[in-house]
């Protein structure tokens, strides 16, 4: 098994999961009081579900049989 | 520290891949060469990565956060000095030898090299130390889970434990070393938004310098002796770290850094698993680009965590600063004269009473180790807490990982096959690899809960480590670049610089400690140093010393072993690899001048 495929399927959840908490929770104060007003979990998940979708391909790339 | 759902769902689903990636990967492991070296079928990339994460245990990343907001800037050099030039020189010309040999672990190369008996020596007290590491681990995991979230102590070490076994046991170091995979990446996007996030409340690396200044002078030293690293060394009352250069390259740069990443099997077993001697060869070197970049991540955290305020409201599950005053003026009955407010991120260091303990010096001893917790908590809000804590339980649980594939392998090859039962079909020693993964967790849930009721013991048993890690690489440089060095010589040299380095340590104290595990037990101190870290250092100098200088004289009067024994074990008889034809990114030559150069530009940034 290709480490590419767990690893981008890990990231690419986890960042989902995160992006989209992030968008329900954007009016939340948390932002304010921790991450300097930033929606730090929107900007990670979207940076994670980048990442993770990049090595999926890259695994699928390698494999011929898809 | 306060979880919800979300923090605890991105815990789980990694929980979830690390199992499932054992689970997916047991069918590969079907031999043992299959589940010890993961059939020596690793590119060079993964098995670059898995190096620098097995060293990066969550006591490394909690450990250099602390000496962050400790030492400062200083902390780098763990990594430039302490790591970098060891890395590459392990990658350049210690893996032809490993890898070449066909040995299937550290020790095995020394019984090739040398002789059984020092095979034995160095398999015995590597398989104790690992197995205990891994125990350590485990505790201050349980230990860290307890204080920042309130979690059963046992609960954590069982649960940890119970999911390195599954996923070691089933698909053996390829599990391992993807989970180390995963590790790594964890740890970037936990730490690359939380620097970030806290170089910009600080004002960038200028605000940083000018808040460091102001402690660095709190605490006795130059404006710059927490924001420069080399400037201060010349002499150990200048820098926070109690060293000057010399006992700082000679001993951490050269003994302590090079005896453990050109010798510690936990590490060199990865190399062991690349698909190619030019892979093995480019992994200590592919590690290195991002060990280099590291220090941003860790230690730059526990810098800021030293110079940030607390907010009024920070605690650990639960407890403000605020309740430490009250609960210390109840105890005391008045009003005491110690200031126990918090005036950083880093709370004052509570003893099992609940009340701060007190240094020599009269002041509150600071809790640095909560430093990378406490910058978790105040800058991250949910949903990224919970990924910044899943990083840390990763390292741990890699650590752990790393820990039981090398003494799994170390049991069966260097132990039971060697001493208890040899000869017997692969499928024998496959199952017996499998057995001692679950036993070798076994005696290390134990090693934890030993910890934790007597914690002394474990300072001890990590010096005893110490003792014998100091003059090995002493051993190894004689073994692969002097072909006259002898077995006798080398079990000599090893057993001289274990001891040296025990006189040493019980004739020496740090300044201020007490006789007893800091130093000083076996006669009244004969030289005191002016800090732990630069007895430490010295202890490996002698150490190392003694080592090189018995197993020379031992060897110039013993048989070595003839020259067609010792083809690819030795420098002067296995050629060196050809590479001119390969892509510059493929030669380890080209890879190590780039790495260096770029070390010493770091260096020179942020001299």
């Amino acid at each position: 098994m290709d480490i590419r495929f767990p690893l981008g399927l890990m990231f690419a959840i986890v960042g989902a999961l995160l992006a989209g908490f992030g968008v329900m929770t954007t009016s939340s104060t948390m932002y304010a009081k921790h991450s300097l007003g930033v929606n730090v979990n929107l900007w990670s998940g979207l940076g994670m579900l980048a990442f993770g979708l990049t090595m999926l391909w890259l695994a699928r790339r390698a494999k011929p049989q898809g | 520290m306060q979880l919800h759902w979300i923090d605890y769902t991105i815990i789980l689903i990694y929980f979830a891949f690390v199992l499932g990636i054992g689970v997916v990967l047991k069918r590969y492991a079907k031999t043992s060469s299959d589940f010890f070296l993961s059939g020596r079928s690793i590119p060079a990339w993964i098995t670059g990565l898995a190096f620098i994460s097995a060293n990066l245990g969550a006591q490394e990343v909690i450990g250099m956060g602390a000496s962050g907001a400790k030492y400062g800037i200083a902390t780098s050099h763990f990594y430039w000095i302490g790591a970098i030039p060891a890395m590459v020189f392990v990658g350049l010309f210690m893996l032809p030898f490993y890898y070449g040999s066909r040995a299937r672990s550290v020790p095995e190369y020394l019984k090739l090299r040398f002789d059984e008996k020092t095979r034995a020596l160095n398999a015995i007290s590597f398989a104790v130390m690992t197995v205990f590491s891994s125990g350590v681990s485990m505790y201050a995991m349980g230990k860290l889970l307890h204080l920042l979230l309130g979690w059963d102590f046992t609960m954590s070490v069982l649960l940890s434990a119970g999911i390195v076994l599954v996923y070691t046991y089933l698909g053996g170091l390829t599990s391992a070393i993807y989970n180390e995979v995963l590790q790594f990446f964890l740890i970037v996007a936990g730490f690359v938004p939380l620097v970030l996030i806290g170089m910009k409340d600080v004002g960038g690396w200028s605000g940083l310098q000018a808040r460091l200044a102001t402690e660095s002078v709190a605490r006795g030293f130059d404006p710059g002796a927490l924001t420069e690293s080399w400037q201060h060394m010349g002499t150990p009352a200048a820098n926070p770290m109690g060293v000057e250069w010399f006992g700082l390259v000679m001993g951490l740069g050269f003994v302590l850094s090079f005896g453990y990443w050109c010798t510690d099997f936990l590490v060199v077993q990865r190399a062991m698993a690349a698909d190619s001697m030019n892979s093995a060869r480019r992994t200590p070197l592919i590690a290195a680009l991002p060990k280099m970049v590291f220090p941003f991540l860790v230690i730059l955290p526990g810098m800021i965590a030293i110079s940030v305020a607390a907010p009024s409201d920070t605690g650990l599950a639960g407890r403000t600063p605020a309740t430490y005053r009250l609960e210390t003026t109840a105890q005391a009955g008045a009003p005491t004269a110690l200031p126990i407010m918090q005036r950083s991120l880093i709370p004052p260091k509570l003893d099992d009473k609940g009340n701060p303990v007190v240094g020599t010096d009269g002041r509150v001893a600071l809790d640095y180790d909560l430093a990378i917790p406490q910058m978790l908590g105040r800058y991250f809000p949910s949903g990224m807490l919970g990924l910044g804590l899943c990083a840390l339980m990763a390292s741990f649980m890699s650590g752990m990982a790393g820990n039981t594939t090398a003494f799994n392998t170390v049991w069966t090859y260097d132990i039971y096959q060697s001493y208890i039962k040899p000869g017997a079909s692969d499928s024998h020693y496959l199952a017996v690899g499998r057995y001692a993964t679950v036993f070798g967790i076994l005696i290390s849930i134990g090693a934890a809960f030993v910890a934790n009721r007597f914690n002394n013991i474990m300072d001890l048993l990590q010096l005893v480590f110490a003792f014998v890690n100091a003059p090995l690489f002493a051993t190894f440089m004689l073994g692969m670049f002097w072909k006259r060095t002898t077995g006798h010589g080398a079990f000599s040299g090893l057993l001289a610089g274990t001891l040296a380095a025990a006189v040493h340590h019980g004739l020496t104290l740090p300044v201020g400690a007490v006789a007893g595990v800091k130093g000083g037990w076996l006669a009244q101190a004969v030289h005191t140093y002016p800090s732990e870290m630069a007895q430490n250092f010295w202890t490996a100098i002698f150490a190392w010393t003694t080592c090189f200088v018995v197993t020379i004289l031992v060897s110039l009067f013993t048989e070595p072993k003839r020259d067609e024994e010792l083809k690819g074990l030795v420098y002067a008889l296995t050629p060196i690899p050809h590479d001119r034809n390969l892509p510059w990114h493929k030669r380890p030559a080209v890879l190590a001048t780039i790495v260096l150069g770029l070390t010493l530009l770091l260096n020179v940034i942020f001299w």
